[in-house]
């Protein structure tokens, strides 16, 4: 089931996050969500998700509810006295009775797996690592079993190792369950490497959309990003870009 | 990432273990709080020994003057202790969750200092609502009580109900209606002085059978439609943006339990003056026994509420020979030491 998005503008008081953004994450696709800090990529899923109040028009094609997304907020702190599996479990919020049944936390247990944090189980959100955290709060996200999956950020406080796995994982539940996946990230390479396509953000607006490898150019990085970057590619024929430095202050396309 | 770090059955046994222990704790709970009834119906100016107070209660025994003081004082104070209690550690607890806020409570948010000035108008003006002044005062403590409630709520939603606003509409409130409860109190007559004040102390001397039936309504009426959004609740303990994401209507969960807190405290209060400990502190203990999730931690921040005020109960009738303290002097009395020792000494911090 597609998002369709169109016009799309999100304004907090005088701040334009959004504007006039017009694009479509289809089914089976993952979608890499770039840009700089504060070019509105929040706004955007969050605008999905129906956090924010927005103009213009999200159409979540097919049979899609409230019910059908599964939300990763980019903000993970949380002090709350629930240990993970009741946390992962509130992912399933619209088929939680007041008895949770052995299905719902059998699903919980194959997510938990999935990310490799079953043996975190039993533990405290406020007593887990940033990184564990956010793993958490991504099979919350999986929890749902969702149609669309909206993820925040997923990999910013992540291992090396643990962004890949995650990363493999997202890419492999979206093609496999054919889920329409928002990704945010900001590491070029993992985005070029597992997305199946990307939209560049900058002040709100979309500068680029299309395969990562098409939108990601030295002018587009020295425009948007503001950043010197040199590009090679690996023997298997992947793009890889370094940062080398920071050039003229970015400026509006 | 296909290696499996537990074995399959560790999760399902984890729920199991959490569920486990959330009903172990309210049926200890429950226990304790059946022996504390006991006691607290044998505690008194006349020292029951605990097995006429069992015979009188099963109607075993036919001792008229011990069934006259079970039947007409003892029992409905003790309950009535115990179901103010439950209201009081109910509401508190729902507050604490859905502000966010372990400050949180009826008392400190100004909803029992509404009802507490809705109380001295009936003392000091005589009475406003055509009822007799034993119900005059409660009615009307519990109509403040609602009217506190909703200052709250409309305060905080000013500027979108986040729970730092509702918080800090709550505390504006509290100076509010204490600033104008010491107006009527220096307005007031001595007489009138006086019965305010003991009012505010809070007691448990004029409970009557027809109390603990109004209290026990409210009480069973909250309950279920607390139970309904146990889980909604929960959510929102993560934050309200994450409690969005899940699905949740923030702004209709809150409103909804605003109103089930007021009907809670406001019943509560009307009936036995303003306690203010039990409220704060009883979902602080759930809390740290059965942890967040809100199917064990209501049921259990009401079995705290009510064991603590029925100590306090047996405590007020004990620590002066002959007399009996009142109730609110002594919940704070004994149980912030209590506190103290149980905080420091709790290894997690849930805040
Ligand atoms: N709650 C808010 N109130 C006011 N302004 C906001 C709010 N949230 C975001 N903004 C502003 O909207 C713009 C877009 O923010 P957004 O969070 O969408 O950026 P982002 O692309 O996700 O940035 P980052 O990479 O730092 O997470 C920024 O200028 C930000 O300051
Ligand atoms: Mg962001």
């Amino acid at each position: 089931m597609s998002v369709d998005i169109q016009t799309l503008s999100v304004r907090y008081g005088a701040t334009r996050a959004l504007d006039g953004v017009t694009l479509t994450a289809k089914p089976g696709e993952v979608l890499a969500v770039l840009g700089p800090n504060g070019s509105g990529k929040s706004s955007l899923v969050k605008a999905i998700a129906g956090l924010v109040r927005y103009t213009g028009q999200i159409v979540l094609a097919g049979s899609a509810t409230r019910d059908s997304i599964g939300y990763m907020p980019q903000d993970t702190a949380t002090r709350a006295a629930l240990t993970v599996l009741e946390a992962v479990l509130l992912g399933r919020l619209g088929q939680l009775g007041l008895r949770v049944k052995p299905a719902d936390v059998e699903l919980a247990r194959q997510v938990l797996t999935e990310l490799d944090i079953a043996a975190l189980a039993g533990r405290y959100l406020g007593e887990l690592s940033g990184g564990q955290r956010q793993l958490v709060f991504l099979a919350q996200a999986l929890a749902a079993e969702p149609k669309i999956l909206l993820l925040d950020e997923p990999i910013s406080a992540l291992d090396i190792r643990h962004q890949l796995e995650v990363m493999e994982v997202v890419r492999r539940l979206t093609h496999e369950r054919v889920l329409t996946t928002l990704v945010i990230l900001h590491d070029l390479n993992i985005a070029a490497r597992f997305a199946d396509q990307a939209v560049l953000f900058h002040g709100g607006k979309v500068v680029g959309l299309g395969a990562p490898a098409d939108i990601i150019d030295a002018l587009r990085l020295a425009q948007v990003f503001g950043v010197e970057a040199a590009f090679s590619t690996t023997p298997d024929g992947r793009l890889v870009v370094t940062p080398v430095r920071p050039c003229r202050s970015p400026k509006a396309l | 990432m296909h290696h499996v770090g537990s074995d399959e059955g560790a999760i399902s046994a984890l729920y199991t273990s959490l569920a486990d222990r959330r009903r172990a704790v309210l049926l200890f709970g429950v226990c304790a709080l059946f022996m504390s009834l006991l006691v607290d119906v044998a505690t008194g100016p006349a020292l029951l020994p605990i097995t006429a107070v069992v015979g009188s209660v099963l109607r075993l025994a036919k001792d008229p003057t011990v069934d006259a003081i079970v039947w007409t004082i003892r029992l409905p104070t003790a309950f009535v202790a115990i179901a103010v209690g439950a209201a009081l550690g109910l509401s508190g607890g729902i507050m604490q969750t859905i502000l966010n806020n372990p400050l949180a409570s009826s008392y400190t948010l100004g909803v029992s200092a509404g009802a507490g000035f809705g109380a001295a108008l009936v003392i000091v003006l005589g009475v406003v609502v055509p009822l007799p002044e034993a119900w005059a005062i409660p009615v009307m403590s519990f109509l403040f009580a609602g009217l506190a409630c909703a200052g709250v709520y409309g305060i905080g939603s000013l500027r979108g109900a986040s729970p730092e606003m509702l918080v800090l509409g709550g505390i504006a409130l509290l100076f509010l209606f204490q600033a104008l409860l010491a107006l009527l109190q220096f307005a007031a007559s001595p007489e009138a002085l006086q019965q305010i004040v003991f009012w505010l102390f809070g007691s448990l001397q004029k409970a009557t059978w027809a109390k603990l039936w109004i209290i026990s309504i409210v009480l069973g009426g909250a309950f279920p439609l607390l139970l309904v959004d146990a889980w909604r609740l929960t959510a929102l303990k993560l934050g309200d943006d994450r409690a969005r994401g899940l699905g949740v209507d923030v702004a209709r969960l809150r409103l909804r339990a605003f109103a089930i807190i007021s009907a809670l405290t406001g019943v509560a209060v009307a009936f036995v003056g303003t306690i203010g400990f039990v409220g704060l502190v009883a979902p602080h203990i759930a809390r740290m026994l059965v942890g967040e999730d809100q199917r064990g931690l209501l049921p259990a921040s009401a079995v705290c509420g009510a064991l603590l005020l029925s100590l306090a109960s047996i405590a007020s009738k004990s620590v002066l020979p002959g007399a009996i303290v009142p109730i609110g002097i002594v919940t704070s009395l004994i149980g912030v030491p209590f506190f103290v020792w149980l905080v420091t000494r709790s290894r997690r911090a849930f805040w």
